[in-house]
């Protein structure tokens, strides 16, 4: 087992931290997102809250609380979605030749750009949480911090798998691909549809029912679901709604994530094997 | 090694309906410099994409450092070191990084890696520029960190897809020197290049490659020889008419039209059979008015094989 996909994640986080600009609006970007749509929002929303009585004993959870999951969720997609595009730049400036040249296995090339994809999305996600606690978001309440940590470890997990799985997916468009505009325009098509047919800042249970089978095949629900279970708790209601999570939704959740990143490391890998740099 | 260090047997290459390389054979001895000589689209670079696995193998047998390109890509790509036509070089990292990538992907241990990566940037004088990004440098200091990094691997053959092109003629001079060094250290060199000064002045032996074939091979000396002794550019006042007096010269071998007038090449010592042919076209009452006598080059020899100059 070598140990080629560390170069190629190194030499990508080289690159994350050398481009300043860039660096700085990813970090900046999901605290934006947070502060202006959440607290917006969160003033219009919590109002409707307020029309449906929720259960005595029961948790109820503020909007800016549902949706900072949601926020989460969306920024790792958006992040991961155009993760792939170090590879549509190394060939469209020559240096995947350099790899494809060397005995280096393709698969590491995969893994390398895909692992620097997911830290960068734990740090965005580290940064939301942080940023969104200290704006009044209820995570993690009534938890020690061992438990806190747990539930941390959680959502990084499910992020992980799930920004694998689009970063596979946005590998092998770009290798598709043959220009940035290109991956730009197939990626706002894609990410459009998934960020709407969710359950990330609203909740899916009244959309109507092909709306709502359309969200079961989409993987952003599952990662959602996830966050929500680990941040605010099995049990709790939002909007209106009552969410309730058990373990075994939890794992469902999760193994689709898994099969969802696996199809998409597949689809990937046969397109790099046949890819030919000129 | 003993036998061939590269192997090509009918190697033919398409790309859809157009055939880019078509049945050639070569071999390449151990610790030589061999170049393929040809004009731009000749299929040079499908014949090193091929030879370094970056293209699949369609027809013909390959084989690189005891290696078949078809069965074992793997290990001819450890055993090879590509400098890229074009610059294959990330603009944001530093000359150092850019070895130590190159280093961690082939593999190489630690120590040995940082090692390598010290006396490859000496090799190639670029101490002060380590820890400077790509983008600062020149295209010359460019060119020569790709051939530093190119041979970082300690490879059996290094293959150079016009190694100095769009370099200044000082630049040129520079890596030729690097080239020589590194070979006379015992790397195999397989070269392509259209620059004729270049393959003249760097290779043991030549094949002269265009529209997919192989139209000669050897040594440049036995290129130049075989096209004749000398050639002699002559300008006169009736082309045709030269032409015709001149064929009745046993020593003539061939004449072309040049830029201005004729050239004509001989079998036999210029100097001699010179006046002799100039004594010849005043009594034919020809007008001359310039003569030049030189030896061919390997320019002479591309225009004799092909019928056209190697540019335009």
């Amino acid at each position: 087992m070598g140990t080629e996909f560390t170069t190629i994640y190194w030499r990508d986080m080289l690159r994350f931290v050398r481009f300043r600009a860039l660096l700085f609006s990813s970090l900046v970007q999901p605290a934006l997102w947070m502060a202006f749509f959440g607290i917006a929002m969160t003033s219009s929303f919590d109002r409707f809250a307020a029309l449906y009585p929720v259960p005595a004993g029961a948790v109820a959870v503020p909007y800016l609380t549902f949706m900072a999951a949601g926020v989460m969720a969306l920024t790792t997609l958006f992040t991961s979605l155009f993760g792939g595009i170090s590879l549509l730049f190394d060939k469209l400036w020559g240096l995947l030749r350099e790899i494809l040249a060397s005995p280096a296995p393709r698969s590491h090339v995969l893994f390398g750009i895909s692992l620097s994809g997911m830290t960068k999305s734990f740090i965005q996600v580290i940064i939301i949480m942080l940023f969104g606690l200290l704006i009044g978001v209820k995570f993690f309440t009534g938890l020690t911090i061992l438990q806190a940590a747990v539930a941390v470890a959680g959502i990084l997990l499910f992020v992980g798998v799930f920004s694998l799985g689009f970063l596979f997916l946005s590998s092998t468009i770009s290798l598709l691909m043959e220009s940035p505009e290109g991956l730009q325009a197939v990626i706002t098509l894609l990410s459009l549809p998934l960020f709407f047919v969710s359950n990330a800042l609203y909740p899916a249970e009244s959309f109507p029912p092909f709306l709502q089978a359309a969200t079961a095949a989409n993987p952003l629900t599952y990662l959602v679901n996830g966050i929500r279970y680990f941040a605010i708790g099995p049990d709790f209601y939002a909007l209106g709604n009552h969410y309730m999570y058990t373990a075994g939704d939890v794992v469902l959740s999760f193994l689709a994530l898994v099969l969802f990143a696996l199809v998409m490391f597949a689809i990937a890998l046969r397109t790099f094997s046949r890819a030919v740099v000129s | 090694m003993d036998g061939p260090v590269i192997e090509v047997a009918n190697l033919t290459h398409s790309f859809k309906d157009t055939v880019a390389v078509n049945g050639i054979s070569f071999s390449v001895k151990p610790g030589e410099i061999f170049s393929f000589l040809g004009p731009n689209g000749a299929g040079k670079s499908t014949t090193i994409n091929v030879l370094t696995t970056l293209l699949a193998l369609q027809q013909g047998t390959v084989r690189v450092a005891g290696h078949d390109v078809a069965s074992d890509p793997e290990e001819v790509r450890r055993a090879i070191g590509i400098v890229f036509q074009e610059e294959t070089l990330d603009r944001d990292l530093t000359v150092w990084e850019i070895l130590e990538f190159h280093g961690r992907l082939y593999s190489m241990p630690h120590a040995e890696r940082r090692n390598r990566i010290d006396e490859m940037i000496r090799l190639v004088e670029l101490e002060l520029k380590r820890d400077v990004l790509v983008k600062h440098l020149s295209g010359g200091m460019k060119r020569r960190l790709e051939i530093a990094r190119g041979l970082m691997t300690r490879p059996k053959v290094l293959f150079l897809d016009e190694p100095t092109l769009g370099l200044d003629p000082q630049s040129r001079i520079h890596v030729w020197d690097y080239i020589r060094q590194v070979n006379r250290e015992g790397t195999t060199i397989f070269l392509t290049t259209h620059y004729m000064d270049e393959a003249d002045s760097l290779s043991d032996r030549i094949s002269i490659i265009d529209h997919g074939r192989i139209i000669a091979s050897g040594t440049s000396y036995e290129l130049k020889n075989a096209l004749g002794q000398d050639i002699i550019y002559i300008e006169t006042a009736d082309d045709v008419k030269t032409t015709t007096v001149l064929r009745t010269f046993s020593e003539v071998k061939d004449i072309r039209p040049a830029f201005r007038g004729l050239s004509v090449i001989i079998t036999t010592d210029g100097t001699k059979c010179l006046p002799a042919i100039l004594d010849r076209l005043k009594a034919e009452g020809i007008e001359v008015m310039s003569a030049n006598l030189k030896k061919p080059t390997l320019d002479d020899v591309f225009v004799h094989f092909t019928g056209r100059e190697i540019r335009g």
